[in-house]
């Protein structure tokens, strides 16, 4: 039979304890990912072909946000024909059959095959269904493979700036000074812009009537939530992105036309890429990203909703590249504290969960006790002073770090 | 065809393989989709046990794009709460230099990344197509699509679709040993014409598994052999009446290692640190739950509600399957069950007013911070519910490939005809399952046992007499792994640190009369003498404590028409075992209803959740 679990013996537990207590006073951190919000940073962008193919740019080279770096062809769609049902003949005899023969190039309605009978008074032709190439004839299947001519793919440099580093058949790394602000969630790709704020405040909600002729183009900046109006009129306006605060889902479902349900976006075939800085809902965006942004008004950016909530977060990005300050004079400025080095007090926060969702303030202490929360759970918390004055309790795994 | 060189293990844990009488200290780790979570186990006083465990979010994928880095985080937590040091700079310190420095093994699991992603081709959807689903999940691998000639999709969509999916593998199956071959080539045909790439890794070759029809190999490899790693092995149906999957699952195991997770971002530094291979977190698993069925003998139903999937794993009558429902998940998946099950299914588990529009941004706001955890009751509830639904629809997918093999002439028996039994049902009798077991982080992290005990009842509605249990802090993929280098250590922490029995829950199948005050009367008689009589009304629940490690005779007579294993309406007896909750008895029916008004519902939710003392009192203070 199942045995019941036993507890360690008394000694063993002191013992652990005893050295739990040690250890933990000496160093009171836990690792937490946190959202960047740099006014000026080295953005780097690796971009890779996603097949081998060929680096068209140089170390050292100057791009800009839209010049080609690298270019390779995918192997075009295909078609299958089942010539052998088609003439009515014995599959192991297709190839016989065939005008066409493997390699061939072919034109959509083109005579593929043909069958012959009564000593050729009767003609059965089998026709190309697109123009491409005969990749193979099948003496198993009867069946016939045409691939369409190869399409070219090519991968731009996405944020202007000089070629760091190249990757012989794959791509290169793209470096420049820059303003780097990531968001929590976001939906379609890469777009690129001028940036234009719409709304005077961060707790402003976006609605149509703000968006005004002027804005096609542009990456709009608004507050705390776009409504649905707002996102059809961006959309009908030529509006190239969308930056807001928060977002009901019920107004993301409407616009994709379907429901998200997994964090992994930026492929949507979508007019306008949507970021959103602090979740879902009515959130005003935060004071310093809005400030931030608004610092850029008029200058052009580089964004991608690209969201990834799996395994090694990546959230959605706007970047303001700096074109005047060479990325060398930032090298040895940036802060070399590691991700792992984790919360300490003193520390700024976001508190991004429920009952005090979004409110912002800095780590005051850091208990080594696991401490009873209103679950009663037992976990590892923090004190947390709040901007408005609060001093607040909430468990670590709820705070996110605000890199700046 | 081109084949990697295998990796390099760690060569110094390899030497306390040999000797496992010397091994004293284990460390396991298994890299989840969200989180990594390490374990140490040590022998203590002669015996194996759990001694400490530490968690940190994954990182296989950007920014990080090193899996060994949130492996080294969760490790760190452990260091810290044990002072005992297992890292140096590049690796975990193997072998172990002193009694607080390194550790004699160290073996892992993972599901990082998206697991092993695979698309499975066959010919007949419900028959060589399904068995090479069964296949690799058993493998425990995600079945990204099921293609078939008979799918209904037309063969540029067939190609379209293969192309789109990117998978890290491909398992083709079709016909039987000596049947046609046209079919099954055909398809290899299609795969050939898609050429799809493999999802991790430019320049590496997508492995393709073939197991059908043998007389076709010659036809494969001519349109595989070239352009992919073709690996062929025997027929996984090579007669219709049989289905032989192991082959199919090594090969699978093998190209996971040699092939998938030596292209996944840090997998070969992580490789190198344990002497073992990596085994996918299903496969952990589903070797624990089949270690309980076959070391007690019985019918058992277990499943890993995670981050991103719900792993429902089934030993029936020495059948096991395993199936992992993609998307299914805790976490950055979480909405998908949203998506699935409907709000207003979600809805039904919550006791207090809440705008659909409130719970929605919710869980929007989960999906997008996926490590955070509930800090107020409500929002406890909230997870609870949508794991409700997470374990039904679970199962419903398991239910669906836990099914007699099709394409087999069967003769009908009297009873089938009575019974109106279709083949095409799960082989699977609730009354016949003894045990229901968890894991999972939301399972193991539950407040109170009661908690786990109502989301296992309620997602999987057991009948009759079923026990319940779960894995106390999530280890049972660490010891699965370890079980298939020390079997002794792996059972020894499993029965003693790892299993936590919850109790019985004692329920009739049917539905009674509404109102019915005598649903279900039962006696308990104690070992020590002591007697209970309970009667529940038809819709109500109730629980006797019985300890863990006591046993109970139970007299249960059901309301007429309910079963509890005996037929219709018929008393039985059964011997029932203690846990943290006790004996729960469910006289709600099967099929669970919910009353017509929503007050009613709450109302009805508050009285079972209370009956079961799941929730602290000021729950019940908002409902």
């Amino acid at each position: 039979m199942v045995k019941s679990p036993r507890r360690l013996s008394r000694k063993a537990v002191h013992d652990l304890l005893a050295k739990v207590m040690e250890r933990m006073s000496s160093k009171g951190c836990c690792y937490t990912p946190g959202l960047k919000r740099k006014a000026t940073t080295i953005v780097q962008k690796t971009r890779r072909l996603p097949i081998p193919g060929e680096v068209l740019v140089s170390k050292g080279e100057k791009v800009e946000a839209d010049t080609i770096i690298a270019r390779t062809f995918i192997p075009g769609d295909v078609y299958t024909l089942n010539v052998a049902s088609l003439l009515g003949i014995d599959v192991w005899e297709t190839s016989k059959y065939m005008l066409k023969k493997e390699g061939e190039a072919v034109e959509k309605n083109e005579p593929l095959a043909l069958a012959k009978t009564f000593f050729g008074l009767f003609k059965r032709y089998a026709y190309a269904p697109a123009s491409g190439t005969v990749e193979r004839v099948s003496d198993v299947t009867g069946q016939v493979l045409i691939r369409e001519t190869q399409i070219p793919l090519e991968v731009d440099a996405y944020i202007p700036g000089r070629v760091a580093e190249i990757f012989p058949k794959e791509g290169a790394t793209i470096e420049t000074a820059a303003a780097f602000i990531q968001g929590i969630f976001g939906i379609g790709g890469e777009r690129k812009g001028s940036l234009m704020m719409v709304s005077e405040s961060p707790s402003d909600v976006l609605t149509a009537k703000q968006l005004v002729p002027g804005c096609k183009g542009k990456i709009v900046v608004g507050g705390a939530r776009a409504t649905n109006d707002a996102i059809k009129k961006a959309v009908k306006a030529g509006v190239k992105g969308m930056v807001v605060g928060g977002l009901d889902d019920n107004d993301l479902s409407s616009f994709l036309g379907y429901k998200i349900g997994v964090a992994i976006t930026g492929h949507e075939n979508i007019p306008l890429t949507l970021i959103i800085t602090e979740g879902f809902g009515e959130i005003a965006m935060s004071e310093k990203t809005f400030l931030l942004l608004k610092e850029f008004d008029g200058e052009q950016a580089s964004i991608n909703g690209a969201t990834q909530i799996r395994a090694g977060v990546l959230r959605p990005e706007i970047i303001i590249p700096k074109a005047s300050i060479p990325p060398e004079k930032l090298r040895g400025l940036e802060s070399k504290a590691p991700p792992e080095e984790g919360l300490l007090p003193g520390t700024p926060i976001r508190i991004i969960r429920e009952p005090y969702f979004g409110a912002l303030g800095v780590v005051s202490k850091l208990p080594i006790q696991l401490r009873t929360i209103g679950t009663e759970s037992s976990v590892r918390v923090l004190e947390a002073q709040l901007i408005d004055g609060r001093q607040v309790t909430v468990p670590r795994a709820n705070v996110e770090m605000i890199e700046e | 065809m081109a084949k990697q060189a295998k990796p390099q293990h760690d060569v110094a844990s390899s030497r306390f393989l040999a000797n496992p009488e010397n091994l004293d200290t284990i460390l396991a780790t298994d890299c989840g989709s969200t989180t990594s979570k390490a374990r140490f186990f040590k022998r203590l006083d002669g015996k194996y046990r759990f001694v400490a465990s530490g968690e940190a979010p994954t990182t296989v994928e950007a920014p990080f794009e090193d899996v060994t880095l949130g492996v080294r985080n969760a490790i760190r937590e452990v260091e810290e709460l044990t002072g005992h040091k297992f890292l140096d700079q590049n690796r975990i310190i193997t072998p172990r230099l002193s009694v607080d420095e390194g550790v004699d093994l160290y073996v892992t699991t993972s599901s990082a990344g998206g697991g092993l992603q695979m698309m499975v081709a066959g010919v007949v959807k419900s028959m060589t197509a399904e068995s090479a689903e069964r296949a690799a999940l058993g493998a425990g691998a995600i079945v990204m699509d099921v293609i078939a000639v008979d799918d209904g999709r037309r063969p540029y969509e067939k190609i379209e679709r293969i192309r789109y999916l990117r998978p890290d593998m491909i398992l083709l199956a079709g016909g039987t040993d000596g049947g046609t071959i046209t079919h099954v080539v055909e398809t290899a045909e299609l795969i050939e014409a898609a050429k799809p790439r493999p999802r991790l890794g430019v320049n590496f070759e997508l492995p393709i598994v073939f197991a059908g029809n043998k007389n076709a190999r010659p036809a494969i490899k001519r349109a595989l052999g070239t352009i992919f790693a073709l690996e062929v092995v025997d027929n996984l149906r090579p007669v219709l009446e049989l289905e032989n999957t192991e082959p199919a699952r090594n090969v699978i195991d093998e190209q996971f290692m040699e092939h998938v997770m030596s292209h996944a971002p840090g997998y070969d530094k992580l490789m190198k640190w344990t002497p073992i291979p990596i085994m996918p977190t299903p496969a952990g698993e589903g070797r624990m739950f089949q270690a309980i069925a076959e070391t007690y003998g019985i019918n058992v139903i277990g499943v890993g509600l995670g981050g991103a999937t719900t792993n429902v794993y089934s030993i029936y009558e020495s059948k096991f399957v395993r199936t992992v429902s993609a998307n299914l998940g805790m976490s950055y998946s979480i909405c998908n069950v949203l998506k699935e099950a409907g709000t207003k299914n979600l809805t039904r588990w919550i006791p207090f007013d809440l705008k659909e529009e409130d719970l929605r941004n919710r869980l929007y706001n989960k999906m997008i911070r996926p490590t955070t955890i509930p800090q107020e009751i409500e929002d406890l509830v909230i997870e609870h519910a949508v794991a409700r639904e997470a374990l039904r629809l679970g199962f419903e997918h398991h239910r669906l490939l836990a099914r007699p093999l099709r394409g087999v002439q069967r003769r009908r028996t009297i009873a089938d005809i009575f019974e109106q039994r279709a083949f095409e049902e799960t082989y699977i009798d609730m009354l016949q399952i003894d045990l229901i077991a968890g894991t999972g982080g939301l399972l193991s992290h539950a407040p109170r046992r009661a908690q786990s005990a109502l989301m296992l009842i309620d997602g999987f509605l057991p009948v009759g007499v079923t026990r319940l249990a779960q894995d106390s802090v999530f280890m049972m993929p660490h010891l699965g792994v370890l079980s298939t280098v020390h079997p002794k250590a792996a059972m020894e922490i499993f029965e003693k640190d790892c299993l936590v029995k919850i109790g019985a829950c004692i329920a009739p199948k049917g539905v009674g009369k509404a109102g019915l005050k005598s649903a279900m009367e039962v006696t308990v008689r104690f070992n020590d003498g002591s007697v209970i009589d309970e009667t529940v009304e038809f819709g109500a629940m109730k629980r006797i404590p019985l300890k863990e490690g006591e046993k109970a005779q139970v007299d249960i007579s059901p309301f007429k028409g309910g079963d509890i294993g005996r037929g219709p309406g018929k008393k039985g007896t059964a011997t029932v075992e203690g846990g943290a909750v006790g004996i729960i008895l469910d006289a709600r029916g099967r099929p669970l209803g919910f009353a017509d008004t929503d007050t009613e519902r709450k109302q009805k939710l508050v009285e079972w959740l209370k009956a079961l003392d799941a929730y602290p009192e000021k729950l019940y203070t908002i409902c």
